[in-house]
């Protein structure tokens, strides 16, 4: 690399002024990542080892309290299965519909735009919003989906009024909401499968099934893999939604919507006890630490073949 | 750069041997059943804000006497107008500082040559793991210490660089050849303008997607707001219809109002942009 006049004036070389100039560009954003990412994070880490109920009073240093609380506590352990349960539920629904709907999609020529704009709408619209509609459309008295059941002989559902269905009818909402999402990440992925693969399989005269099963699944493994991280993280951080669900009764009835966000958040503003909630905190955080590095894991083994 | 526009054209093109199924109307009826499902809840949103009191609570789903009093009850006598704006200039706000501080280190971590680069990818990358009930109790703490509760500046700061961003921005200046910047550096052009003249220009796609997908997410932002925000006048959008929704009752007709005007701006971005909007998605699921 040849030096301009000007570098050599400053008493820099060029590598050396690019690099200042690097740094330049990089110290408030890094300044950022430290102060409002990385600092509060170890400050929740440091809160959960104090009773720590408020910035204006004296909290003590308690060691593991918090953490043998954790163990003790059943609302607790409910939110962390009740968070499973979404995942288990909501993650595989997301997946099979949004391949499904992506792969009909893909099959037509006309409308293909209009459809997907419908689908995707619900993934941009304020969840705010949306919880409030869907507590309405599930009405048990007034709501169209028991007027629907009741054409069928039916009786009215309780929804979100009982204990045995608000989960999952918290789920269908969150499925609504991120199926467009999914639907146009499997598009772009069929897309991207190359299309002499079908040719051939045509030529030899396969099934839809097996063109499916050794074809196209192998094929959109990463986009499988992408969607399944994104949707997972998601559940894991669900918190908007089942907060406007039940907006009296936050994660009930019987705390069976709650999730592990919503009593973070039920303790650390509502009861007071912020040291606590941030020890869950820091489980939540192993949790999405596990998840991610054992998907990555498995991203890594499949993108091999 | 060329993976979008690549994707966008194969799109329209049809794969006649991929995939036929035995009928193409089976296909069609089976997606306008899926569209009916997604895009009843809005249907019925709307449709429930045009009826009276009284109607709302009768079978029937079209109003029998529509109205439009209950949007002019939102409006006139909610703080709706003062939530809506407050919602817009947050992330108004958000999305010129995201783009600027994003772009800005994409570009030095993927185009810039300096010791230290690979680390502080690290670092920065690493970030994204955290959640956001993780950082939600320092930032109120210390936004209280700091006096600075319940102001604009503490309900935008957590959101105004983004790693993800990063992450994004970085891939696509990854794709532009070295060469273009060599041969403006040495014609003399200074490392800002490179970012700006040479870079920026080329990855314009990209900043279309991360400026809209910033704009939605913060102005549908619920969690930290609801945390920081404390007088009435400070509310963001969501903040202000859940606490709305949440005081008027069984006024549902009220409450589809508040919905639909928050949802119908949205809407209207999205059929305005959807292209972008779409591209995006696609962009980080080929990034991500």
């Amino acid at each position: 690399m040849t030096q301009s006049p000007r570098a050599k004036r400053s008493g820099l070389t060029l590598a050396g002024r690019q690099a200042v100039w690097a740094y330049v560009f990089l110290i408030t954003p890094l300044l950022f990542f430290l102060l409002v990412r990385i600092y509060p994070a170890f400050e929740s880490l440091r809160l959960s080892f104090l009773d720590y109920r408020s910035p204006l009073t004296v909290n003590p240093f308690i060691g593991l309290e918090n953490f043998q609380e954790m163990t003790q506590d059943a609302t607790l352990h409910r939110a962390l299965l009740n968070t499973l349960l979404y995942a288990v539920i909501g993650v595989p629904a997301q997946l099979v519909l949004g391949l499904g709907v992506a792969m009909l999609l893909q099959g037509i020529n006309k409308y293909k735009g209009i459809y997907r704009a419908i689908y995707f709408a619900p993934y941009i619209t304020p969840i705010v919003a949306s919880a409030w509609v869907w507590q309405w459309l599930l009405n048990k008295n007034f709501g169209p989906v028991n007027a629907l059941l009741e054409q069928f002989g039916i009786p009215a559902q309780p929804f979100l009024g009982s204990p045995d269905q608000a989960l999952v009818s918290a789920a269908a909402l969150v499925i609504w909401q991120q199926l467009g999402f999914q639907i146009v990440l499997f598009l772009a992925g069929l897309e991207g499968i190359p299309r002499v693969y079908y040719e051939a399989a045509s030529l030899d005269g396969v099934t839809t099934w097996t063109r499916f099963r050794y074809i196209t699944l192998p094929l959109l493994n990463a986009t499988v893999v992408f969607s399944v991280v994104i949707a997972t993280n998601g559940f894991l951080q669900l918190f908007a939604q089942v907060a406007n669900l039940n907006p009296t009764d936050q994660g009930g009835p019987l705390d069976s919507t709650l999730t592990v966000a919503l009593y973070i958040y039920r303790m650390a503003f509502q009861s007071s006890k912020m040291g606590y909630a941030a020890a869950i905190t820091v489980l939540l955080f192993a949790i999405i630490l596990l998840f991610t590095v054992f998907q990555l894991r498995v991203l890594r083994r499949r993108v091999e073949y | 750069m060329s993976v979008p526009r690549a994707s966008s054209q194969t799109q329209s093109t049809p794969r006649p041997s991929s995939f036929r199924f035995t009928s193409r109307t089976w296909v069609y009826m089976a997606l306008t059943v899926g569209s009916v499902v997604t895009a009843f809840p809005f249907v019925w949103m709307l449709l429930t804000s045009l009826k009276t009191y009284s109607d709302v609570f009768q079978p029937g789903i079209l109003p029998a006497n529509p109205t439009l009093e209950n949007y002019a009850h939102v409006l006139e006598k909610t703080g709706y107008v003062r939530w809506f704006l407050n919602s817009v200039g947050v992330a108004a706000a958000t999305t010129v500082s995201v783009l600027f501080f994003d772009s800005l280190v994409g570009y030095t971590l993927a185009k810039m040559k300096f010791p230290g680069k690979e680390i502080i990818f690290v670092i920065i990358l690493s970030t994204v793991m955290i959640p956001t009930e993780m950082l939600v109790i320092p930032w109120y703490v210390s936004a209280l210490k700091l006096g600075i509760a319940d102001s604009y500046f503490a309900i935008a700061l957590p959101g105004l660089i983004s790693a993800f961003g990063v992450f994004l921005m970085r891939g696509f200046f990854e794709g532009i050849p070295d060469e273009l910047f060599d041969a403006a550096r040495m014609d003399g052009m200074g490392e800002f303008g490179l970012f700006t003249r040479i870079g920026l220009p080329l990855v314009k796609p990209a900043l279309a997607a991360l400026g809209i997908f910033t704009f939605l997410g913060n102005y549908n932002a619920y969690l930290w707001p609801l945390i920081i925000i404390q007088s009435a006048n400070m509310r963001t959008l969501p903040v202000g219809i859940a606490l709305f929704s949440g005081e008027s009752g069984a006024q549902w007709q009220l409450i589809m109002a508040a919905s639909s005007l928050a949802v119908i701006p949205v809407l209207l971005v999205f059929t305005v942009f959807q292209r972008q909007i779409i591209e995006g998605v696609v962009l980080t699921g080929v990034k991500g």
